[in-house]
């Protein structure tokens, strides 16, 4: 994914790399002992800096809607949601689906990006994989939120019970336990994983006996041993390996809760591959959003770069390309289908009551990222790309609602054609989701490391092995 | 269980990978076997010295994911066509196509698991108590920037003069002895 732009003048920035013009992925002189140094120093600090605590504060209260909108949900029911029929799908899944989009970028960077040997992934990659779980967690809520009677979700799994009461496998709700879960346990292991050898290095940096005690059970006595890295890395490569299917099942199980009704505007095969790509899309630009305040506010302009933004920027564009394709194919096939309700369907989401949704998500998803993302002047802008991922996540949520609410309120007989209105609950919720997420990952940026050390170290020059003949020969350059 | 007595082994502190990479080599070389690296980051120069190269973790991974995928399988057939046959819309009891679907998530589930417990297991992780952890510059350096070989008490080649004598050849910064 190198494109070379034109080089103004390699000697004013050192951050740019003389022989190919792109951004350095590390500030050049960084030592093994600076970037640990550095991000260690983050977690182990004993002052936290007061904008921390504001802003967990700010996060805590948001996320109190969640609290009070579920506490509600509880006492009295679905009823207080927008959902009715025929818009029986509401809010709920519109958010399960826009967060679990979300987390996807997370598993790309960490499995697929590590598969290609795309070193730059390293520093982005612990807080993508943090990311990917909060989302999952905020998604998980709204299917478990949704049921009805949440105190009874249990019964999605397969478990023995008295009752004699089975699931029923050729249901796509049910591949969705199955899906979901799966990816959120493998989401954990690979993150925790990835985390033992950086726990290592804060229990031996740690000043502090509570941090050290708490560092230590997490790092489970990892001590660096060679025969250890052979076996972690070999695992390493297979967790990335399983988590590349798995994170393209999941969204593609996802859309099958649509793709498979027979309902106009869902039934479609093109659903797979356009959620994925979706999800891949709003993810990135979620990564942009976290990244570019906590590389300001940590200074962390070293680790995370200005090459990261523009390669994030140019999967933001490949994917986004896939989304708009799979649009002009929605489009497409409702004319091709020669389907009376294929064609109405989408006349009615272009020009129907909920019209605007659907420009809006054109203009949001299509019109403002697809033709300013081709330059590269913008793509290193880093206030334009922090405005641009909330435009991007404003879309794809938009996707989703255009997807759910336009297909649903007006299907096949008139006679049962209703409209979807949101209450004030729906949006505590959704609201109350975002302040979660934000919340937990205050607390990330605060007690894990959010840049993986070990890998970070293993980008620096310095790593090389000299053959023994030639280390005499760097001492001696050196010293003269 | 090695005795809890006595000396571990003796450890010797590299600033660079190189170094360390040329020790291990001769430490093999001369016949020390009961030996490790410990480096900030894996260094695969090291495993090679250390003629360390296959690992069982991919057949653990392995083994974990053909027994998530049978488990899912049989699990989803027994409950739809014996335990709990339900008439959906007339599809057949047995519709395994339907039946994959979980079938796939349970075989990336219980392989990925498979892969990191295994991996923790074949490590003997989680360790708390290490004697390296005695030596003080092994936890101020190996998980930040020193590299580290110990040769074990273990070694029938193991005595401590003549093993420290061999490790002072190289240019180490220290040689230390590390106690159980």
């Amino acid at each position: 994914m190198a494109t070379k732009g034109p080089i103004e003048d390699p000697m004013i920035d050192p951050m740019i790399d003389p022989r190919t013009g792109e951004y350095a992925v590390i500030a050049p002189g960084h030592t093994f002992k600076s970037v640990t140094q550095e991000i260690a120093g983050i977690v182990l600090t004993s002052n936290t800096p007061l904008g921390w605590f504001f802003g967990l504060v700010v996060a805590a209260g948001v996320a109190m809607g969640l609290v009070i909108g579920c506490t509600w949900l509880f006492l009295k029911g679905v009823g207080i949601w927008g959902v009715t029929i025929p818009g029986a799908w509401g809010f709920a899944i519109i958010n399960f689906v826009w967060w679990i989009g979300i987390g996807h970028a997370g598993t790309l960077i960490s499995a697929i990006l590590l598969l290609f040997k795309q070193q730059w992934r390293n520093s982005i990659n612990r807080f993508a994989e943090a990311m990917t779980i909060f989302a999952v967690c905020c998604a998980g809520i709204f299917p478990l939120i949704h049921v009805g009677r949440p105190w009874l979700a249990y019964w999605l799994f397969p478990y023995p019970n008295t009752m004699n009461v089975w699931p029923q496998f050729r249901s796509p709700l049910a591949w969705d336990v199955f899906a979901v879960s799966t990816y959120a346990s493998i989401s954990v292991i690979f993150w925790y994983m990835g985390m033992i050898p950086d726990f290592g290095t804060l229990r031996d940096r740690a000043k502090m006996p509570l941090a050290k005690y708490f560092y230590g059970l997490l790092a489970l006595g990892w001590r660096g041993s060679t025969r250890h890295w052979i076996r972690y890395e070999s695992a390493s490569l297979l967790l990335a390996g399983l988590s590349t299917p798995l994170v393209l099942s999941v969204h593609t199980v996802i859309s099958f809760d649509f793709a498979v009704a027979a309902l106009a505007g869902w039934h479609t095969t093109i659903f797979p591959p356009y959620f994925v790509a979706g999800a891949i899309y709003s993810g990135f630009a979620m990564v942009i959003t976290l990244a570019i305040p906590i590389r300001k506010f940590y200074h962390l302009e070293d680790l995370v770069t200005l090459r990261h933004l523009d390669n994030m920027a140019k999967v933001m564009l490949g994917t986004g390309l896939i989304v708009g394709y799979g649009y002009a194919m929605e489009v497409f096939m409702s004319w091709y289908s020669a389907s009376h309700w294929e064609f109405f369907m989408m006349w009615n989401r272009m020009f129907g009551p909920m019209g605007w949704a659907y420009w809006m998500l054109i203009l949001t998803n299509l019109a403002i990222p697809l033709t300013t993302l081709w330059s590269r002047k913008l793509r290193v802008n880093v206030t334009y790309l922090f405005i641009l991922s909330f435009i991007i996540n404003t879309g794809m949520w938009f996707e989703r609602f255009v997807i759910v609410v336009t297909s649903l309120y007006r299907e096949y007989l008139p006679s049962s054609w209703g409209t979807y209105r949101a209450t004030k609950w729906d949006y505590m919720i959704y609201f109350g989701t975002l302040g979660f997420f934000t919340f937990l990952f205050f607390l990330f940026i605060r007690f894990l490391p959010m840049i993986p050390m070990s890998e970070i170290r293993m980008m620096l020059p310095q790593t090389k092995v000299t053959p023994r003949s030639k280390i005499a020969e760097v001492v001696s350059e050196e010293e003269s | 269980m090695p005795p809890r007595e006595g000396i571990y082994g003796l450890l010797a502190e590299f600033n660079t990978p190189g170094e360390l990479v040329h020790a291990t080599k001769e430490a093999h070389r001369v016949g020390y076997r009961r030996m490790e690296c410990y480096t900030p980051y894996p260094v695969e120069e090291a495993a090679q010295a250390l003629h360390f190269h296959k690992t069982r973790v991919p057949l653990v991974c392995l083994i974990g994911g053909i027994l998530g995928v049978t488990t899912a399988f049989l699990m989803e057939t027994w409950i739809n066509v014996w335990a709990y046959p339900l008439n959906i819309a007339g599809r057949p009891l047995f519709s395994w196509p339907a039946f994959i679907i979980p079938a796939y998530e349970w075989t990336i589930l219980f392989s990925g698991f498979s892969a990191c417990f295994g991996m923790l297991a074949l490590n003997g992780l989680p360790q708390p108590y290490h004697p390296l952890f005695n030596a003080a510059n092994f936890r101020n350096g190996a998980t930040t920037d020193k590299f580290f070989l110990c040769l074990e008490a273990m070694d029938p080649m193991f005595s401590p003069t003549e093993t420290r004598a061999f490790l002072e050849q190289f240019s180490a910064v220290s040689v230390v002895e590390v106690d159980h």
